[in-house]
């Protein structure tokens, strides 16, 4: 039988069976947006460790999306081994509107299962041309702003909730201030991409709008990816904590039988290899040591954290984006 | 060419309109066809023969690739079969809700693609109405290669049918009552009457029906998953590959679905070109 045939063959039983039964482990990592370069790396040096202590061979997958949209995809049947999201409201969702992963899944694992963080910066064209420093100058008339949608994008979550912490601040906590404030920053938005990566490409492609809210990793990696010479960072006064948070999903794990690896798959992100593959690609190390070494590529920024400011991810999502919810109002206005 | 201009000419316009048509038309499928397919290969190939082969050879460019094909390779001979029977049905025999199976074959064409994965996901997805019992017996339909051959098979069912519908309407049924009289059976009568007159528009039907199958992005996405190397179709992942700013891979697999589509147009040429002699006509009243 010659090769051709047999890759038809392959295929074709691949199409029929939905699990496979070859000796090596395979894993699904499906994650949100920014990550890919992230878990390309990680990825690698998890199945060199994995080999070394085990002997097994393990594959792992990716998928990338925005990360609302990926949590409705594991949902609706994606068969994630490890679900690596934006933010704790989309693995909530697992455990809600589905029974995939318990209630307690955040407890599972340390820093409420966020092995790096990371957090809100802006990313304007070189020099600065319009003079952006900080939120307040974002709702200025003549300023395009460019973030995705917070319905989809976790990254765009966080943008819109350190923009509604930087305007409580400023007004004494009054509520209907930050409304407005929020309001005016949205108005400025032409284009509401549904994934962080689509919003960069928006800003650094098709060179659409003055300022790009990005995670501080993506930001980063433009500039890099795109040349030093295109692009600034600005450090806002005030940001938010972003604890992208990590979870096996456990049926799809039972079912699968690689709840060992995928728990260990998690565990390594801890590890001080797995923290240094995390700062090298601009993701905020957990691990003190590891963050010591990495302190001067991160700016020292005022971080304001999703519990203390809006009373954890559950009620921030249902107050400000849950259907008929605060982005709601704001969006029907514009 | 000359001859057939000079002939309208003196039926229609004059010089000057006919030139001024011409030069619109031809300046319009340059500007909006022409330069952005240019663009795609040079921008494909801007770092070099080397980098562009590589791309295509990269495990996940590959993966999708064969994707691709193994999902055209299904969905067109199923929409052939589709096809040849629904346009035979409705050319050849009167029945109730003829017209319901006609606009039925259409439905494709008019709803969004979105809309043709989504209708899958509510149908097979976990949450969905065959959900459970497809889970509880361990089948994966959504986000793995059956729900992309699925709804690809969804997006492009018409092409064949729509093309053969008219042509064996037009054609009657003449011919295949005098097979029968003379003592023909159902399936003789289709190999040697009724595929004779219809091969052409066939032809014509699959090649546009597989140049959708494999260029098809909007279905396909929402039911992918987008897991690499397993779920990603060429289209798909042309558009990973550009969001990852790897612009010359994400060019290149694009320059391959363009070339399909440039060797797509030259074959249905030849095809219109062989109709055309042997006189057999292609489209209704062509």
């Amino acid at each position: 039988m010659n090769r051709s045939t047999l890759t038809a063959l392959t295929l074709i039983a691949a199409l029929f069976s939905g699990a496979s039964h070859a000796a090596e482990i395979k894993l699904l990592n499906v994650s949100y947006d920014p990550t890919r370069e992230l878990y390309q790396d990680y990825n690698a040096a998890f199945a060199k460790y994995w080999k070394a202590k085990t002997g097994d061979d393990v594959i792992i997958s990716a998928s990338h999306g925005g990360s609302g949209k990926q949590a409705r995809a594991i949902i609706d049947g994606l068969e994630a081994d490890v679900a690596t999201l934006a933010l704790a409201a989309d693995i909530d969702a697992l455990a809600t509107k589905s029974d995939l992963v318990p209630a307690n899944w955040q407890t599972r694992l340390k820093h409420n299962s966020s092995p790096y963080t990371s957090t809100i910066v802006f990313l304007v064209r070189k020099g600065n041309p319009k003079n952006i420093k900080d939120w307040n100058d974002l709702v200025k008339p003549s300023v395009a702003v460019i973030t995705p949608n917070p319905k989809t994008s976790g990254g765009a979550r966080w943008n819109y909730l350190a923009a509604w912490g930087y305007a409580l601040k400023h007004n004494s906590n009054d509520q209907a201030k930050a409304q407005e404030f929020v309001s005016k920053l949205y108005a400025n938005v032409p284009v509401l991409d549904s994934g962080a990566r689509g919003s960069t490409t928006t800003f650094v492609e098709r060179g659409i709008g003055d300022v790009l809210l990005a995670w501080e990793n993506e930001a980063f990696l433009a500039v890099k990816e795109l040349g030093p010479d295109k692009f600034d960072i600005v450090a806002p006064s005030l940001s938010i904590l972003a604890e992208p948070p990590v979870s096996v999903v456990d049926k799809n794990v039972d079912k699968h039988g690689t709840r060992k690896v995928a728990e260990a798959y998690l565990e390594y992100l801890y590890s001080p290899e797995g923290q240094e593959i995390a700062a090298n690609n601009f993701y905020r190390p957990t691990d003190e040591k590891v963050a010591k070494k990495y302190a001067k590529q991160f700016p020292k920024l005022n971080l304001i954290t999703i519990d203390e400011v809006f009373g954890g991810w559950t009620k921030a999502q249902k107050t400000h984006f849950a259907d008929g919810g605060v982005f709601d109002q704001i969006y029907a206005k514009k | 060419m000359a001859t057939q201009i000079q002939r309208r000419i003196s039926t229609h316009e004059s010089v000057s309109v006919t030139l001024l048509l011409i030069v619109v038309a031809l300046s319009y499928l340059v500007l909006f066809l022409g330069i952005p397919l240019f663009a795609v290969f040079v921008q494909a190939l801007s770092k070099g023969w080397e980098l562009y082969w590589k791309a295509l050879q990269e495990p996940d460019a590959w993966s999708a690739i064969k994707l691709t094909l193994l999902t055209a390779a299904i969905a067109v001979p199923a929409n052939l079969v589709f096809g040849v029977a629904a346009a035979w049905a409705i050319a050849k025999f009167e029945f109730k809700g003829k017209s319901l199976l006609i606009t039925l074959i259409d439905l494709p064409f008019a709803v969004s693609p979105v809309v043709s994965g989504l209708v899958y996901v509510l149908l097979f997805g976990a949450q969905g109405w065959f959900g459970p019992w497809l889970q509880a017996h361990d089948i994966k339909l959504i986000f793995a290669v059956p729900g992309i051959v699925l709804a690809t098979i969804f997006v492009t069912f018409p092409f064949i049918a729509r093309e053969l519908i008219p042509l064996m309407q037009a054609q009657g049924k003449e011919e295949e009552e005098a097979a029968v009289s003379l003592g023909a059976s159902g399936w003789q009568t289709f190999w040697r009457v009724t595929l004779p007159n219809i091969k052409w528009g066939l032809l014509y039907g699959v090649i546009l029906c597989n140049a959708r199958a494999m260029g098809e992005f909007g279905a396909v996405s929402v039911v992918s998953g987008h897991i690499r190397g397993m779920t990603n179709t060429m289209p798909l992942h042309v558009e990973i590959l550009y969001n990852e700013y790897n612009f010359v891979a994400a060019f290149a697999v694009a320059s391959l679905l363009a070339l399909l589509a440039l060797v797509t147009l030259v074959v249905k040429s030849l095809v219109e070109w062989q109709a055309k002699r042997s006189g057999e006509p292609l489209h209704h009243g062509a």
